[in-house]
């Protein structure tokens, strides 16, 4: 058996990589929500002088990655691979924005787990010898998001109880196999959860059983439980998808508490800003993460954060043709 | 061999059917739970403003055949110029960025108007301009009022053609 494994799908990294530099940038929306101030750059519109808003979402992802590389105070060069994902087709975003970085790039999509997947990958690489730096990064764009997924930008639409925003955003992370910061300890791959949901307007509800059970295999595997952690934090499963998460890991004996918060409630304040449910999209769980979670955990407000990104694996096409929704979560621990 | 080998199978099928069993009575259990706890609509307040909204474009609508009609023209030739008109009230609304609000606001009282048909066609215009005039406006510009012009003409054969058998 591989010697940093344990359990069914954990990997425990002896030389943990360090998180030495971060870059976020959010929407006009997401800057007006409470956590605005812990941001690098809030953009002032949508289009962010763009011509489209897939190249406004290439832009953003780019200088979020190159935000990340500044503060590491290294020089671009140096970077070993630069893995980043998006929810567009093809993942033209990220490929896109790696055009532009030349730098030896891995491709990754795991729809809005991709920011808790790239920090498990960059992990291994580091942990396995083969990388000193690697840079992570994820985007989504509401308008490239809905125009992929849903409706025109203009269409008429009123939201659904449990529909979700897609996040105006990317977040960008350094991680180093030497340095100071904080260390990604451990990560738990998640297997695709399927319990037949086709709702496409209620992604909370469809990922909650991908979330709960990597929770559960996360506390298996370890020997620990939510009460190891200052913070245990999800994604994307927005107001309806956290409840069902806590209902369905009670009845499996955790009793999820105050420490628990998800990312896409988070972000906004879902009372007063017309966002549905709360937030979703890949730069959901990155810019909390990487933009408030960690500056909170240099205060000392956390010392270590057990990430859970959820991941919704349908296309518009498979959905259309009558399939449900595969889903997956990915869950990394953050010690200060 | 080959015996053994589908012996095997055999017996190893009651037990697959038992896991997959066990899948679907779990799917069942999870529908039935997200259907329990999941938000309901305000069914109220969004039925009473659709009928509020709906209804003052209908009655901006009617302003606007009582100016028609008042210029001298009658009832049957005024109702022409006045749906350009409102099409052309729905087209402003969503070129200003104003007809998707005003539509997560009222529902369906800003989609059943012609100001919310005229919204479908121009909403997907915009956004698929930026993949051409041809390929992207002109081929994906009735992507969401498409359905609703196939499927009214079928209807509109349809009655037609039952009032023609039934008709004396």
């Amino acid at each position: 058996m591989a010697a940093k494994r344990l359990g069914k799908s954990t990997v425990k990294f002896t030389n943990p990589p360090i998180i030495v530099g971060t870059g976020t940038i959010v929407g006009p929306i997401e800057g007006k929500g409470p956590l605005a101030s812990d941001f690098d750059v809030v953009l002032p519109d949508h289009a962010y002088g763009e011509r489209t808003p897939e190249r406004s979402e290439t832009k953003i992802l780019e200088q979020a990655a190159k935000i990340a590389i500044e503060r590491a105070k290294i020089d671009k060069s140096m970077v070993d691979y630069y893995m980043a994902g998006d929810l567009l087709n093809q993942v033209i975003s990220a490929s896109y924005s790696a055009r532009q970085l030349s730098i030896p790039y891995f491709g990754l999509y795991g729809a809005c787990s991709t920011c808790a997947m790239s920090l498990a990958l960059a992990g291994m690489v580091i942990d396995g010898g083969f990388a000193d730096y690697v840079l992570v990064a994820c985007s989504s764009h509401y308008q490239t998001a809905e125009r992929q997924y849903r409706y025109p930008i203009e269409l008429n639409i009123q939201r659904k109880t449990t529909s979700q925003y897609t996040v105006t955003g990317a977040g960008a992370a350094l991680l180093a196999s030497s340095g100071i910061g904080p260390k990604v300890t451990w990560a738990t791959t998640g297997k695709v959860v399927d319990l037949g949901s086709k709702d496409v307007n209620d992604m909370g509800g469809a990922m909650a059983p991908a979330a709960a059970d990597t929770l559960l295999t996360h506390f298996a595997d370890t020997g620990r439980g939510p009460g190891d952690y200052d913070l245990i934090l999800t994604g994307d499963l927005a107001s309806f998808g956290s409840e069902m998460l806590k209902e369905l890991v009670t009845d499996n004996g955790v009793e999820l508490g105050d420490n628990y918060r998800d990312c896409g409630l988070m972000l906004f304040d879902t009372k007063s800003q017309r966002v549905g449910a709360g937030g979703s999209g890949c730069a959901c769980s990155a810019v909390v993460t990487f933009g408030h979670v960690l500056k909170e955990m240099e205060k000392g407000t956390y010392r270590n954060v057990l990430l859970i990104a959820t991941g919704a694996l349908m296309s518009p096409l498979s959905c259309q043709q009558g399939e449900s929704i595969p889903c997956i979560a990915h869950a990394v621990v953050i010690e200060a | 061999m080959a015996s053994q080998k589908a012996k095997k199978q055999v017996s190893n099928l009651p037990h697959m059917t038992q896991a997959s069993q066990e899948e679907k009575r779990q799917q069942l259990a999870y529908k039935e739970l997200v259907q329990k706890r999941k938000p309901r609509p305000r069914y109220l307040r969004n039925v009473l403003v659709a009928f509020v909204v709906g209804g003052a474009i209908a009655v901006l609508g009617q302003l606007v055949l009582g100016f028609f009609v008042s210029r001298g023209l009658d009832l049957d030739a005024a109702s022409a110029p006045t749906l350009a008109v409102m099409i052309l009230v729905g087209v402003v609304a969503t070129g200003l960025g104003i007809y998707d609000e005003l539509g997560e606001f009222a529902g369906a009282g800003a989609a059943v108007p012609i100001t919310g048909f005229a919204n479908t066609i121009v909403a997907a215009a915009m956004d698929f301009k930026r993949e051409g005039w041809v390929l992207g406006m002109g081929a994906k510009m009735f992507i969401i009022a498409g359905p609703v012009i196939v499927y009214a003409t079928l209807a509109g054969v349809a009655v037609a053609f039952i009032k023609f058998i039934t008709s004396p």
